[in-house]
């Protein structure tokens, strides 16, 4: 497989199903070092699992992902390369303790003690500085989700994977969460694969857009050629809200 | 009434008195059944580990047979461990019977089951999705399930008060396979049998309601600890 030298993660040949039918056929994707990739596409597409694929946390039943080109599966990674990496879900999935606790988690499983100015930098970043102690069954939907963004950025992974992070957040969160991606990517290089189903939010964020439709990729392209030169009729379609799924 | 209230008032004049015979039995009774408790949390909370996150093939019927012997009948127990250990048992060569390590293994036997089922529960239901979380932040799988344990602390906590409720207040299998011999194995259980065989009802009481407060004690510790653990609480 051909690299491409700032190519940081590579998937090849993937092809992964449940039960009868497939739910991904990718033959290849390349994420830029550096690069906000948005994946969009309908319900049930097949992000999720795409992204669990890339997160390592699910191995595809054919296929490789490759990690700084070095092909790799969740049971070999090393723990040191996993912990460059990691994700925010759409559930927040806080554990039940403190908010500060909880920010810290990462730190505190890689053996850092350190951590207590990176912790209070994190929350400052997300505004929650002020909930530090409070326990996150207090906290807002919209909270909680900020919560899980700095327990992620605290750790300053090179690859941030989010899965439909602003999923049923109201507005001033949603800007709130897209500003501190955006910072993240451009204060500290950091690369970011969003799976979205909001088309604008992937406007809004992204440098490069993939169409995902019955888990393969039909068009991948940078942000401004994807929605207003989009290559492919059904990329037309699904951004007109054509495409009825 | 006379007999609650002479009851009553023996157990205080024997608890200020610091009745060397009464400390002799309530020390009995808190180590083998606080020795009973932690094997059996060294046993069960594994079990109730893996069983809670594990699918595998006859899980089902696992935890069908740990779902009964959350209901194990003591005496059924004691008689087991007793033919177990008696001389001419497949045990009998480790001269245990009569012990307090015999009523200590009648207890673990009796508490593991609701240790590892309750555990189970609590485990089992924390989300899925929290473990690929916690992989994705870099915990080992160690880290996992340490982490997971104390998210079900809640459960894990009622687990090891139900266990020890069973085991400080059983009589059936601690009576069997202990004997109830003075200075020996007479813990406040048999000692209150035995004290309402010889028709001694006040002691019988004052044992009763050392035993209750013991109890009460236990758990109050433990629904502390739990109140201290859980933000929620």
């Amino acid at each position: 497989m051909m690299k491409h030298a700032d190519s940081i993660l590579q998937l090849e040949g993937i092809r992964h199903r449940y039960e009868d039918h497939f739910v991904l056929r990718i033959p290849a994707l390349d994420i830029q070092a550096g690069e906000i990739l948005a994946v969009v596409g309908p319900s049930g597409a097949g992000k999720s699992t795409l992204l669990r694929i890339m997160n390592f946390l699910e191995k595809p039943q054919q296929g490789r992902v490759y990690y700084h080109h070095q092909a790799y599966t969740p049971a070999n990674l090393p723990i040191a390369l996993r912990r460059q990496m990691t994700a925010v879900f759409q559930q927040p999935l806080l554990l039940n303790t403190s908010v500060w606790n909880n920010v810290g988690y990462g730190l505190r499983v890689r053996g850092e003690r350190n951590g207590k100015e990176a912790i209070r930098q994190a929350l400052k970043a997300v505004g929650l500085e002020h909930l530090a102690r409070h326990g996150v069954h207090r906290l807002s939907g919209g909270e909680a989700q900020r919560v899980a963004l700095a327990r992620a950025l605290v750790l300053d992974p090179e690859i941030l994977f989010l899965d439909e992070p602003t999923a049923n957040l109201d507005p001033g969160n949603v800007r709130i969460i897209e500003t501190i991606i955006r910072q993240a990517n451009e204060a500290r290089g950091t690369t970011v694969v969003l799976v979205t189903h909001n088309i604008w939010q992937a406007r809004r964020l992204a440098h490069r857009v993939a169409l995902l439709l019955d888990g393969a990729i039909i068009e991948i392209a940078p942000v401004e050629t994807f929605f207003q030169h989009p290559q492919d009729p059904r990329t037309a379609a699904f951004l007109t809200g054509d495409l009825i799924y | 009434m006379d007999v609650f209230l002479n009851g009553f008032r023996q157990a205080l004049e024997l608890i200020l008195s610091l009745d060397p015979d009464l400390l002799e039995i309530v020390r009995l009774s808190l180590v083998v059944s606080g020795a009973a408790l932690g094997m059996s949390a060294i046993m069960g909370l594994p079990v109730g580990i893996f069983l809670g996150l594990k699918d595998f093939p006859g899980k089902r019927l696992v935890v069908a047979v740990v779902y009964t012997g959350m209901g194990l009948p003591p005496v059924v127990v004691g008689l087991v461990v007793y033919l177990l250990l008696s001389r001419q048992g497949p045990l009998g060569e480790w001269g245990w019977l009569f012990t307090p390590k015999a009523m200590m293994l009648t207890q673990t036997i009796l508490a593991l089951p609701l240790i590892g089922g309750f555990t189970m529960t609590a485990v089992a239901a924390i989300p899925p999705a929290l473990m690929l979380q916690l992989r994705s932040l870099g915990a080992t799988r160690r880290q996992i399930v340490l982490t997971l344990l104390y998210e079900a602390r809640a459960g894990v906590l009622a687990a090891l008060v139900a266990g020890f409720g069973a085991i400080i207040s059983e009589v059936g299998s601690v009576l069997i396979v202990g004997g109830n011999i003075a200075h020996k194995t007479r813990v406040l259980t048999t000692a209150i049998v035995l004290e309402t065989r010889k028709g001694n009802f006040s002691m019988a009481i004052a044992l009763g309601l050392i035993l209750l407060a013991l109890t009460f004690s236990a758990n109050w510790f433990l629904l502390h600890l739990q109140g201290r653990l859980d933000p929620r609480a």
